[in-house]
């Protein structure tokens, strides 16, 4: 096993160990650290308030986050999920004199669409992921600006309250995103769907010959990554009260590939980690709000995120090569 | 012929890769204008010798001379630029790019202004490649021709870069008998013009064609090196697979013949795909284990997929016990019962970063599961039912697979296809890379398998394990069957003969099979 990493006598064990555990406690480690952080050095830090503020922006890259760490557990990715959250504002906006729950079932509908499309694209025709959802990233978005050229106000009660209102001082938004975490980690943990996900992730020709479904496997991977994006899509019209699908979603799917990567779950596949990616999330939402509120410029929030993914990834190949 | 002096030589060349030795002290000579054979069975070290002669790996021991001079090749390029060049089985040159920019990419002609000389560079690469028979737009994409033709154009690079040594590690794999005609063309013609070829093939017809001199390797070890007109097919086979002929290889100690006359519980006829199965047809009878015997690249492997759906065939059937199965897909061959465990158990077998436990369960979760979910009390009992039964070791059934030895892996396997209750089990060197005494314990649960009522088909690459764990023996050639041993006929000798017996024609699209196996076996022995 260790034939090429044993320079110094006595280090690579405490090193081996030490890099197994920061991949899978680091990321808990890092929201920590900026938790106390902040609470030492922050004014204001420990309020409600603050804490609403942060939770009500970070639910939607969450929500997307966690169809993306299924699609990567897969040894995929998606990138065609801001311009899904897109096409479902876009939707909701052009169906909501049918009623509320009709325009979310449209916007869900064109979510699950798209993400049958990229299944469909990378089960059956064989593209590459990256390759299969850049050219459906292009074109929904092309097709959300059709549907709704320009910014458009939403007027409607139950999607003002949705986005926000709060039940015992939760945010919606925020439980919703709580609800779905919790439903796709039992969805992994729990199902014979989960197994098979991460079968095929690990070894996709092993999985084959073992007889899984591996095609309906895919589709039905990026078709949860389709729907979740549209509810986030959902989510964040609400909280706007605007249907914007210009800007809505953009470079959303690198926000939650991060999440996803920083939570520890490695791109080679065969592995989720629901947990990781929460965190991961939070850990993006929180140093991004450090830097701000320590008047950081946001070019330096840029290169701070950069840095946390460098790590990451150095945590991730370390463990591919044990 | 006065003895030309060799052009390329190594001598006690020694490569070791971790918990591997490669090479061991192998010695390999070739002469200007030689063709020189390079034969030998799995993990005999062939495509580890070449990669050191061309400068892919580097030796641990061991002299390399090159025209009469040490010599050491850093990389693929040196050993190109010096005039060694190879022709892998699949053709790597630039499909997108025109049929002469391929032939002289890197070396293009010029004008004088250093632009490339287009008029000249099209006229030479027509004249060039209609010397090897091939007659096309050399204007156009590489890729709109033909795969035979690529591999000529793969040729006529290789030799026109200056080449002293051309190594061609099974050339023909994927050509047509006509292109393989026009290739051996080529071969006699570099004999003339005292060029070297290293020639890489399991065809017995093509290296009695066109080879002069023969190496075998076995297990890493120089075996043989001859004359080939001076070494009978026979003697190339024995030598190969490492076994004495002459010798009487069974103790009969398995179920006399005629014992399996009622319904096969498998039966497989005329499985066909091009280049790799020709018309195979058997038949498997429950509580029977079937070898299938042939040297590598011979289609067993592709047999067993074939039966098991995960390779697709352009004709033939398998009927499980009466029921015809769908041919090509993976899912209708297990729900029929059929189960593969496959060659490569790391890459195709096992999924690594998973535990024990779900590597077990993975093919029968459906039937485990209730609305979708998994019923983690009805797996744990499989799991531990079959860990018991087959005795593997694991520290937990939470370890990893991935952590687990060789033969503990298979184990995991064989635990996985027998949840799904198979009737048909088929086997693809199943003891291949395990210890000794994981492997007794493997064969023996075969033994049992087969007879609590399963069809075993059992392929290895070790004859004595052919020979002694199998019924009967289905002998493949070339992607067809040649022969059918069975009773008092399965033994070692017998079955190298039928290797051994020349085919007829190579292009022969339907050769008979034979109905009785006794008169096989007569045409197999006065066949050479």
């Amino acid at each position: 096993m260790a034939t090429d990493v044993v320079p110094r006598r006595g280090v690579p064990a405490d090193r081996a160990q030490l890099v197994q555990w920061m991949q899978e406690y680091g990321v808990y480690l890092g929201v920590t650290v900026l938790l106390l952080f902040n609470v030492a050095f922050t004014d204001h830090f420990l309020s409600t308030e603050n804490f609403r503020t942060q939770a009500v922006q970070v639910a939607p890259v969450l929500i997307v986050a966690l169809g993306m760490a299924l699609v990567i557990g897969t040894e995929g990715v998606d990138l065609s999920v801001g311009s899904v959250m897109a096409l479902s504002t876009s939707l909701l906006s052009l169906y909501l004199g049918y009623g509320p729950l009709a325009a979310l079932l449209v916007a869900l509908v064109g979510g699950a669409a798209v993400g049958l499309a990229n299944g469909a694209l990378v089960a059956f025709v064989g593209v590459q992921p990256i390759v299969a959802t850049l050219a459906l990233m292009v074109g929904v978005r092309g097709l959300a600006l059709v549907l709704l050229p320009q910014l458009e106000d939403v007027h409607d009660p139950t999607m003002a309250t949705l986005g926000s209102g709060d039940l015992v001082g939760i945010p919606y938004v925020v439980l919703i995103a709580v609800a779905l975490a919790l439903l796709v980690a039992f969805a992994v943990r729990r199902t014979t769907f989960g197994r098979q996900l991460l079968a095929v992730g690990d070894s996709r020709p092993a999985a084959q010959l073992a007889g899984l479904p591996v095609r309906r496997v895919l589709i039905v991977v990026y078709v949860c990554s389709g729907v979740l994006a549209a509810v986030a899509g959902f989510l964040a019209t609400a909280r706007l009260s605007a249907s914007d699908p210009t800007s809505l979603g953009n470079l959303m799917e690198l926000s939650a590939i991060t999440a996803v990567v920083v939570g520890g779950t490695s791109l080679s596949g065969g592995r989720v980690r629901i947990g990781g990616t929460v965190a991961g999330a939070a850990l993006i939402q929180l140093l991004n709000a450090t830097l701000i509120k320590h008047n950081l410029s946001p070019s330096w929030t840029q290169i701070a995120q950069a840095a946390v993914i460098v790590v990451a990834v150095y945590a991730a190949r370390e463990r591919g090569r044990r | 012929m006065s003895a030309p002096a060799e052009v390329l030589a190594v001598r006690g060349l020694t490569k070791r890769f971790p918990g591997v030795l490669a090479l061991d002290d192998v010695t390999f000579t070739v002469r200007p204008g030689e063709v020189h054979a390079l034969v030998g069975e799995n993990g005999a070290g062939k495509s580890t010798l070449i990669k050191v002669l061309t400068g892919v790996y580097q030796p641990d021991q061991g002299e390399l001379r090159y025209r009469g001079e040490p010599a050491v090749f850093g990389t693929p390029l040196r050993a190109q630029q010096a005039g060694i060049s190879t022709i892998y089985q699949e053709v790597n040159l630039v499909p997108l790019m025109s049929v002469a920019r391929n032939l002289y990419l890197g070396r293009e002609p010029r004008t004088r202004l250093g632009l490339i000389d287009f008029g000249r560079m099209h006229r030479e690469a027509e004249r060039v490649l209609g010397d090897y028979g091939v007659r096309v737009d050399v204007r156009q994409p590489l890729r709109h021709l033909g795969v035979g033709a690529q591999q000529m154009v793969a040729l006529a690079r290789a030799v026109s870069v200056n080449a002293r040594v051309v190594i061609m590690d099974e050339p023909t794999s994927s050509l047509e008998p006509r292109e393989v005609e026009t290739l051996f063309g080529v071969i006699r013609r570099l004999r003339e013009q005292d060029i070297a070829v290293v020639y890489v093939s399991h065809r017995m017809e093509e290296l009695y064609a066109v080879c002069d001199t023969v190496t075998v390797l076995r297990d890493g070890r120089h075996v043989h090196t001859g004359p080939l007109a001076e070494t009978d097919r026979l003697t190339l086979v024995s030598l190969m697979l490492g076994r004495p002929l002459g010798e009487v290889g069974r103790q009969t100690t398995a179920t006399p013949a005629g014992d399996h006359d009622g319904e096969p519980v498998l039966h497989a006829e005329g499985l066909t795909r091009p280049h790799q199965l020709r018309d195979v047809s058997l038949r498997i009878h429950p509580g029977e284990v079937l070898g299938l015997g042939g040297l590598l690249g011979s289609g067993r492997s592709e047999t067993a997929k074939a039966i098991a759906g995960a390779l697709p065939v352009t004709g033939g059937s398998v009927t499980v016990a009466g029921i015809s199965v769908r041919t090509g897909s993976t899912p209708a061959a297990i729900r029929a019962g059929i189960s593969l465990l496959p060659e490569d158990r790391k890459a195709e077998g096992i999924v690594p970063g998973l535990s024990v436990r779900e590597n077990i369960a993975l093919a029968a979760l459906p039937r485990l599961s209730r609305f979708g979910l998994v019923h983690e009390a009805r797996v744990d009992a499989v799991v531990e039912t079959f860990m018991k039964r087959l005795r593997i070791k694991a520290s937990s059934p939470h370890q990893k697979v991935g952590e687990l030895s060789g033969g503990n892996q298979q184990k995991v396997l064989l635990a996985r296809w027998l949840a799904m209750h198979p009737k048909v089990l088929l086997l693809d060197d199943p003891t291949r890379g395990i210890d000794v005494g994981a492997k007794a314990e493997v064969q023996k649960l075969i033994d049992e398998l087969a007879e609590q009522g399963l069809g075993v088909l059992l392929i290895s690459s070790d004859v004595e394990e052919l020979i002694s764990g199998s019924d009967r023996v289905v002998v493949l050639k070339d992607g067809a069957v040649v022969a059918e041993l069975s009773g008092d006929d399965v033994t070692e000798d017998r079955l190298m003969r039928a290797i051994a017996a020349p085919t007829t024609a190579p292009d022969d699209t339907s050769p008979t099979i034979p109905t009785s196996p006794t008169s096989a076996e007569e045409a197999a022995v006065h066949g050479h």
